[in-house]
């Protein structure tokens, strides 16, 4: 899938993921994929909370190694 | 719109970081947010956070590394000691500052009241605050509590 842009969430906790996601998203146009990669866990429920209250589509939710990686589409 | 009203009233580190974190929070999922800052509150407001600390006496529940008795948590300096190691974990565990958090919710068109009343009573100078915040009391904070979905006191 093609990644418009990527956001390096590493390192921040709540609520500084979900904070910058809506600040990177806010600079992209309608159906632009934005990737983020975060390490904090709370972020898997939080970002499936704010794309539920925003309408922008969480693509994709995965874990690796301790990495949380979430496809966004803006809306 | 969804609305959110919050009423800041603790000085303390600890109780500082729920308006700022559930105010940031709460407008990028597009919410409007007002918060109300009132008594010791109004610290939260001012330019210098330095006064902002927390203290292990009376908070039985904080963590400590060792077990400390309560005559030790009174003496001199344990204030600004237990305030340094809070910060030094925050800063660890990736938790924004206070300051940054406020900033964000400025940014996001979170809206700042002090207390006027407060102002007053504790002789605060309006220069002592940040920019862009209002004053006023408590029939300007209702008037858009009373319309709100989500109402806190903290």
């Amino acid at each position: 899938m093609q990644v418009d842009k990527e956001l390096d969430a590493r390192g921040l906790n709540c609520p500084l993921p979900i904070l910058k996601t809506k600040k990177s998203l806010a600079d992209m146009t309608t159906g632009q994929v934005l990737k983020v990669v975060s390490t904090d866990c709370g972020s898997v429920k939080d970002m499936q909370a704010f794309s539920n209250q925003t309408g922008n589509e969480l693509l994709a939710s995965t874990e690796a190694g301790g990495e949380y990686t979430f496809l966004l589409k803006k809306k | 719109m969804k609305k959110m009203a919050i009423i800041a009233t603790k000085g303390t580190l600890d109780m500082a970081y729920p308006p700022f974190i559930l105010g940031s929070t709460a407008a990028a999922l597009g919410y409007e947010v007002q918060i109300f800052f009132t008594f010791y509150g109004l610290q939260l407001l001012r330019k210098d956070l330095s006064d902002v600390k927390i203290s292990p006496l009376g908070n039985p529940a904080m963590p400590m590394p060792v077990p400390m008795p309560v005559m030790v948590q009174m003496l001199p300096g344990m204030e600004s000691m237990a305030t340094m190691m809070m910060k030094d974990k925050l800063k660890k565990k990736g938790v924004a500052p206070l300051e940054e958090l406020r900033s964000l919710c400025q940014e996001a068109d979170v809206k700042f009241i002090a207390c006027q009343m407060t102002v007053d009573l504790f002789d605060f100078e309006k220069s002592d605050f940040i920019d862009n915040i209002e004053f006023g009391g408590a029939a300007t904070f209702l008037e858009f509590a009373g319309d709100t979905d989500i109402c806190l006191f903290v």
